[in-house]
């Protein structure tokens, strides 16, 4: 019988490789790589006749020369007798820096901002409105130019912190001087430091912002080893409420573990606040927050905490109200509703925009180039293009970098989305 | 039982007492700030906080904007009218730049005669993009919309009007060819609607055009690419970009979902290599390497470049917002389509893609107000959007040193158009909601 339906065997034709759907995908395919390659084999081809007509190679080899230019804020030791790769690692540094910085204090502003904005409050609300759609709806490069006018135009020069009767004062107890070349802001020192940098001696000129990194990580450290630890102190005492429905009061045990062991470290290190002061034209000691930096800073966390504030108006919208009113019905106290029902859910939906909000605030620092501070584009994609002629290597660097930086984010959020993921029939 | 009542209670109220007013707390002004201003003494705190914040700006700002002086010619005569009317201390503003500079902050170094045509532009633009806006409108504006986009470019660069004519009459030649083809062969006629316009314009255009010149020398004073500025710039771009992006995106989005894996990877790689890194170092590289990649001695428009470059930015963010919304039809809208026999583009066109699209809209509005934002970077590479136009004015030695005026100016311009394009996108979602119900 099957010898009768099947279909005549004949021979392989041309026309099949289109019109037959088991061969056509495989033609669109080789259409399509041909197409691409030799795209690809075109460009190539260009760029190779440019460089050769213009006399250059393409080698990474300027990374390791002497990069000549200073930095004014630099992370790690920096000078400019060190290499063209160094500087781009000081870059490399002061974006994370920023970004670092920016996607803390937006995320703290979009938090407050978007459940202010669901307030009932009307004033409340209206104002978080206004917040949210002014940072919106307006260029960041404005925003960051705007905030650099106002720190540069309208602080007090550090001269009219001087004299008898001063026109202007520092804040916070003599501790935070604000002038038009920017912030300075208390450091932290250490007398009996482990790094052996000479943590409290006074820096001036282009300063590191912080020292003594060893010293930081040692107390960090002990910071991470108390929250694991108090994270077993938790467990245990679930594991006790499971098992006999009291709950063990652990709180000053909790406090204990954090706060003991980080005092101990800090006394040890022999810690110091040492305060900015003035001496001759300008403030000495102390941190020296650039304008540059407030600038970006600030003005990225205004207009990305816009965005996150309409995030979290949004996972918190999409919680039906069913799920609290079964938690309370439940006998859920509204803490534990918080915690275990409505948060777990309400992060599902916020986390993953929120990182690609992150994501934004990085790529968007490079916005720096408007104000001047000295991130990855303004040393390897600026400068050092600039000073070795070699555009397409620094661009290319540049771009991994970048490119590098958001396929690490992105992946983590995949791992993320992966993992909280419904369970779906 | 009456009579003992009689004996017992002094006084029975025999009438209905008049319906009485509620309580002063319960009604009015005062119940409203009572729920919405002071529920909780938190919420109080808040209240006087915010308006405190309020109150701040207000009073820093208001006097400011309200003393604003707006006819000078410069900054030190704004001061002179300040210091005569209100006295050297007070704070006023000093917008006499913006109606002073007011044609450079719109159009840059447009000549001063052709004014006109950017507006006549912009309306043309309005008018091409309205059918597609609101749907009561008649359908054959569409046609409209079509020619629309030759009309802008005559209108904005002007030269002679054949070259838009000819070039516009080669994608009639595509679908005449595809018209004619199409019963007798599918696969004929698409490969004529790509090849058939291509060849026209390779081999046909430029005679044809040439004799047009000869014989009727019609058009515009031509004008460069490097006199483009202020507002007209960004919204010239922002529009290419906009016009070019959308049916780049939905491309790329339908080739990242994709069966065939070569297509899905190579979509897949592009978006991300665009999306990875910003668009700054875009336009450096547009900027600084693109004469690397192209053959030796071609050089051509810095705008030109820019609008490509931001174009295939802005295609790679909605690639993305497309291919959610491909994402969020239900496997059923495919399989449908395909149990009727549509082959692919047929079942894109006319199942998938319009529900897709719908779903994205608010995404693809929230990339379009983003691009035009981004507008501004140009700055960098040496165009005069208007915020470089803003530093070349303070620049002059009228108006050096005026910050505030102009930023406010700017920033009050692009919160119009954006804040216009996001409404729109409210009021589409909610249409579309209505409809699904």
């Amino acid at each position: 019988m099957s010898t009768l339906t099947d279909p005549p065997r004949a021979s392989f034709r041309l026309s099949q490789l289109i019109y037959d759907t088991r061969y056509r995908s495989i033609t669109i395919q080789v259409v399509a790589f041909i197409l691409i390659l030799a795209g690809f084999a075109w460009l190539i081809n260009n760029t190779v006749q440019n460089l050769a007509a213009l006399g250059k190679d393409f080698n990474f080899g300027f990374l390791s020369s002497a990069a000549g230019y200073d930095i004014n804020q630099m992370l790690i030791e920096y000078n400019n007798q060190m290499s063209h790769g160094r500087a781009a690692l000081v870059g490399i540094l002061n974006t994370l820096l920023v970004a670092f910085l920016g996607c803390i204090t937006a995320t703290l502003l979009g938090v407050i901002a978007g459940v202010l904005r669901l307030s009932k409050n009307w004033v409340v609300s209206r104002l978080m409105a206004v917040y949210v759609e002014g940072f919106r709806n307006v260029p960041l490069l404005l925003w960051i130019i705007l905030i650099f006018a106002i720190m540069t135009e309208s602080m007090p020069q550090p001269n009219q912190f001087r004299g008898a009767e001063p026109t202007a004062s520092m804040i916070l107890g003599d501790h935070v001087a604000v002038t038009n070349r920017g912030i300075w802001i208390p450091r932290i020192g250490f007398t009996s430091s482990i790094s052996g940098n000479e943590s409290v001696a006074p820096i001036d000129g282009a300063a590191p912002l912080a020292t003594g990194g060893l010293d930081w990580l040692l107390i960090f450290g002990t910071l991470a080893l108390s929250l694991i630890t108090i994270r077993f102190v938790r467990r245990r005492s679930d594991r006790i409420q499971e098992a006999t429905g009291v709950r063990p009061k652990t709180w000053y045990q909790q406090v204990a573990i954090l706060v003991i062991p980080v005092g101990v470290v800090l006394i040890a290190l022999g810690v110091t606040v040492v305060a900015p002061y003035l001496k001759g034209f300008n403030f000495i000691e102390g941190t020296h927050l650039r304008n540059s930096l407030i600038a970006l800073w600030i003005a990225l966390s205004l207009y990305t905490g816009a965005f996150i504030a309409e995030i979290v108006r949004g996972g918190i919208l999409a919680i039906s109200k069913g799920q609290s009113e079964a938690a309370f019905a439940l006998g859920l106290q509204p803490g534990r509703t918080m915690s275990l029902v409505i948060l777990p859910q309400a992060m599902r939906v916020i986390i993953p925009p929120l990182i690609s909000q992150y994501l934004n605030l990085t790529k968007n620092s490079s916005l720096a180039i408007a104000v001047g501070y000295m991130d990855v584009r303004a040393t390897l994609g600026g400068i050092t293009i600039n000073q070795t002629g070699r555009e397409l290597e620094g661009m290319l660097l540049l771009g991994s970098f970048y490119l590098l930086l958001s396929l690490v984010i992105s992946g983590a959020l995949n791992f993320y989305n992966r993992s909280t993921q419904l369970q779906e029939r | 039982m009456s009579d003992t009542h009689a004996q017992t209670v002094s006084y029975v109220r025999d009438t209905m007492l008049p319906q009485q007013a509620p309580p002063l707390t319960e009604v009015g002004v005062i119940k409203w700030i009572r729920e919405n201003l002071f529920p909780t003494p938190l919420n109080a705190i808040l209240t006087f906080l915010s308006l405190f914040v309020v109150y701040w700006v207000v009073s820093h700002i208001g006097p400011w904007l309200f003393n604003g002086i707006w006819n000078a010619d410069s900054l030190s005569e704004c001061r002179e009218i300040r210091n005569a009317t209100l006295g050297p201390d007070a704070s006023a503003a000093c917008f006499a730049v913006i109606t002073e500079r007011w044609p450079q902050l719109i159009f840059g170094f447009y000549p001063s005669d052709a004014y006109w045509r950017p507006v006549v532009a912009l309306m043309v633009f309005f008018v091409g993009i309205s059918p597609v806006l609101f749907d009561k409108l008649p359908r054959k504006m569409l046609i409209g919309t079509l020619a629309a986009p030759f009309l802008m470019y005559m209108l904005l660069w002007g030269g002679s009007i054949w070259g838009p004519v000819v070039i516009g009459l080669g994608f009639v030649v595509g679908l005449v060819g595809f018209k004619y083809l199409a019963p007798i062969n599918s696969l004929l006629a698409t490969l004529s609607a790509i090849i058939l316009p291509i060849l026209f314009w390779l081999v046909l255009a430029g005679p044809i055009i040439g004799v047009l010149n000869a014989i009727a020398p019609i058009g515009f004073e031509f004008i460069q690419s490097k006199d483009f500025g202020g507002f007209t710039l960004s919204v010239v771009i922002g529009i290419a970009a906009i016009i070019l992006s959308l049916p780049l995106g939905i491309l790329l989005a339908l080739g990242r979902q994709s069966d065939l894996p070569i297509i899905k990877y190579s979509a897949v790689v592009f978006i991300e290599v665009i999306r990875g890194v910003p668009l700054i170092v875009w336009l450096f590289t547009a900027s600084l390497l693109l004469n690397y990649f192209l053959p030796p001695g071609t050089n051509f428009d810095l705008m030109l470049r820019v609008i490509i470059m931001v174009t295939l930015f802005s295609a790679a963010y909605i690639a993305e917002v497309v291919r959610g919304g491909l994402a969020a039809l239900p496997k059923g809208q495919y399989e449908a389509a395909d149990a009727l026999g549509l082959d692919y583009w047929k079942s894109m066109q006319l199942i998938i893609l319009p529900q897709a699209l719908k779903i994205s809209i608010p995404g693809i509005v929230n990339t379009f107000i983003g691009l035009f934002k981004d507008t501004t970077l140009v700055v960098f590479i040496g165009l005069f959007d208007p915020i470089g136009l803003a530093g070349a004015i303070r620049a002059s030695t009228e108006w050096n040193g005026i910050y505030w005026e102009l930023f406010l100016f700017i920033g009050v311009m692009f919160f119009i158009f954006c804040f216009s394009m996001g409404r729109y996108s409210l009021y589409l979602e909610k249409k579309l909601q209505r409809e699904h119900r």
